[in-house]
């Protein structure tokens, strides 16, 4: 990974003369710039939102004004087939400017979004259609399947994870009926916690089946959080405030929820028992809605949770930036530290939520009548 | 675009890892690990269940063994007594045999001491007697030893005779 760095951070001095064009056209696009001293100003929601957004190189510093980071393979499904090439092509450009030939094909990267490049550029020098004012680019754009910072993080949480687990595992398989020592300490209270607390109260006699899935989901969501919050590489990624993470996860509780509803989940949503018949269709409308919004919430409660969190903690380091003097670091340094306790709090939280509501959720379409 | 639109890649490769990670994590971790607790929690509970019917032995066995060892005193109680009342007899018996061989003893003692007497006596009476005969003969003798004290002796022997 070392290498990677330093090999990013000579790209990023080759790239020398791309990024006074891409100062440049960052003006045009009237993005918040100034030139009363020679230094753009401080914009700390174009920071933030770039932190909290996915993107196709893992950024780690600025050096002498050029940013420094460690290029991730780019993956294209495009109408020629796959297309590969390293995400440090694209010489930290996300403007459009520049365009990368690979595969017979020509490509751009706007806001880290790939399209196939315009044969001429505009007038700002981007090689896209832009529209002038959405500045919604109108290009084509190919399937992408890059390994992005995001997908880069959730790589090493599994890595994390299975190193976490599967020699948890193989303690227990040393030293049958013994003790958990070591690592299995750390890890039985936490799978037991959710095998009795959330699988057992929430699910009734048949969550034994279940147990992996939340298991899974729980460790997850909760590896990924906490590393989320470590500020510098390999950790700091967004991965559970992204909010194709968390539909993945939302829809497979969907799935599984539905998938196990028995007759009497069915017949609660489309024909709910004790009503008067006129009121029973205005409700299986109301029910079945509530099929979709139970996993919607879910989606939205984790993704939105973990996003707030870090906007928050960068906001506070940026206020050192935003003062422009370094006399408020104390107070951002003290704040910085609150939320991040809170936080850490917070990531376990939404871990055990998020497992608590499958749970939940589950055990609701498996609930056997007892009328 | 912005952060709320969910991106092609990272649901696929989201997809992708979850589900590689759910298979080997429910196969290499939480099968292992879960089952390993179930073991243990039932080793618990069953030694648990071994320890209460074993407290329940334990129990049943002190007032088995009180019982025994009550038993047993009582046992030794009788035995004690018994032991003493045939002690006591054996001295009696031992004592009633003394003293009957004692008895027995100074009886025959007695009889030999009577014996013996008796004995005595007749040698004593028979002595006497033979010194008896002896001096009267020798008086005899020296009376009679001549012709005028016999016919003396004669005369007073007739003059007996008459008074009858």
């Amino acid at each position: 990974m070392a290498s990677n760095a330093v090999l990013a951070s000579e790209e990023a001095h080759t790239a020398n003369e791309h990024a006074s064009a891409i100062e440049a056209n960052a003006e045009s696009h009237g993005h918040a710039t100034e030139q009363g001293e020679e230094k753009e100003a401080f914009n700390p929601a174009e920071v933030i939102m770039h932190h909290i957004a996915d993107s196709h190189g893992w950024h780690l510093f600025d050096w002498n004004d050029h940013p420094v980071s460690i290029p991730l393979p780019v993956i294209l499904y495009t109408n020629n087939g796959l297309v590969v090439f390293s995400s440090a092509e694209f010489h930290h450009d996300q403007e459009g400017t520049h365009v990368v030939e690979a595969g017979g094909q020509r490509f751009v990267n706007v806001h880290e979004k790939i399209y196939y490049a315009s044969e001429e550029a505009n007038e700002h020098g981007v090689y896209a259609h832009m529209d002038h004012e959405t500045h919604e680019v109108s290009n084509e754009s190919p399937w992408d399947i890059s390994i992005t910072k995001n997908v880069a993080a959730l790589l090493f949480a599994a890595l994390v994870i299975l190193l976490i687990f599967l020699p948890a595992a193989r303690s227990y398989k040393k030293n049958p009926n013994s003790a958990p020592r070591g690592l299995a300490g750390f890890v039985e209270p936490l799978v037991v916690f959710v095998r009795d607390d959330i699988a057992k109260n929430n699910i009734g006699h048949h969550y034994k089946r279940f147990v992996p899935l939340l298991l899974t989901i729980f460790f997850f969501i909760w590896i990924n959080n906490l590393l989320g919050l470590v500020p510098f590489f390999p950790g700091g990624a967004n991965v559970t405030g992204n909010i194709a993470v968390t539909m993945v996860l939302a829809i497979i509780a969907f799935v599984v929820t539905n998938v196990n509803g028995n007759k009497h989940y069915w017949g609660h949503i489309f024909w709910m028992p004790g009503l008067p018949v006129a009121v029973k269709p205005l409700l299986a409308i109301v029910e079945f809605i509530g099929i979709f919004t139970k996993p919607f919430s879910l989606m939205i409660r984790l993704f939105a949770n973990i996003t707030a969190g870090h906007i928050i903690v960068l906001s506070l380091v940026s206020l050192v930036f935003i003062f422009e003097t370094v006399w408020i670091s104390p107070a951002s340094v003290l704040l910085t530290l609150f939320i991040s306790i809170l936080e850490l709090l917070v990531a376990a939280l939404q871990a055990y939520i998020f497992t608590l509501l499958t749970a939940l959720y589950i055990g609701a379409a498996m609930h056997e009548e007892h009328h | 675009m912005g952060i709320v639109t969910p991106g092609f890649g990272l649901i696929f490769w989201t997809t992708l890892t979850f589900f590689i990670l759910l298979f080997l994590l429910a196969k290499f971790a939480w099968k292992p690990i879960l089952k390993a607790v179930q073991d243990r929690e039932e080793a618990i509970d069953s030694a648990l269940e071994a320890a209460k019917a074993a407290k329940a032995e334990m129990a049943s066995l002190q007032t088995n063994n009180e019982q025994l060892l009550k038993e047993a005193r009582e046992e030794r109680e009788q035995i004690l007594k018994e032991a003493r009342a045939l002690r006591d007899k054996t001295i009696a018996d031992a004592k009633t045999a003394a003293s009957e061989e004692a008895a027995k003893v100074l009886d025959a003692a007695r009889a030999q001491i009577h014996n013996e007497k008796m004995a005595a006596m007749t040698e004593v009476k028979n002595q006497v007697a033979q010194l008896a005969i002896d001096m009267s003969e020798r008086i005899l003798r020296a009376e009679l030893k001549d012709a005028a004290a016999q016919k003396a002796m004669v005369d007073r022997a007739m003059e007996d005779v008459k008074m009858n």
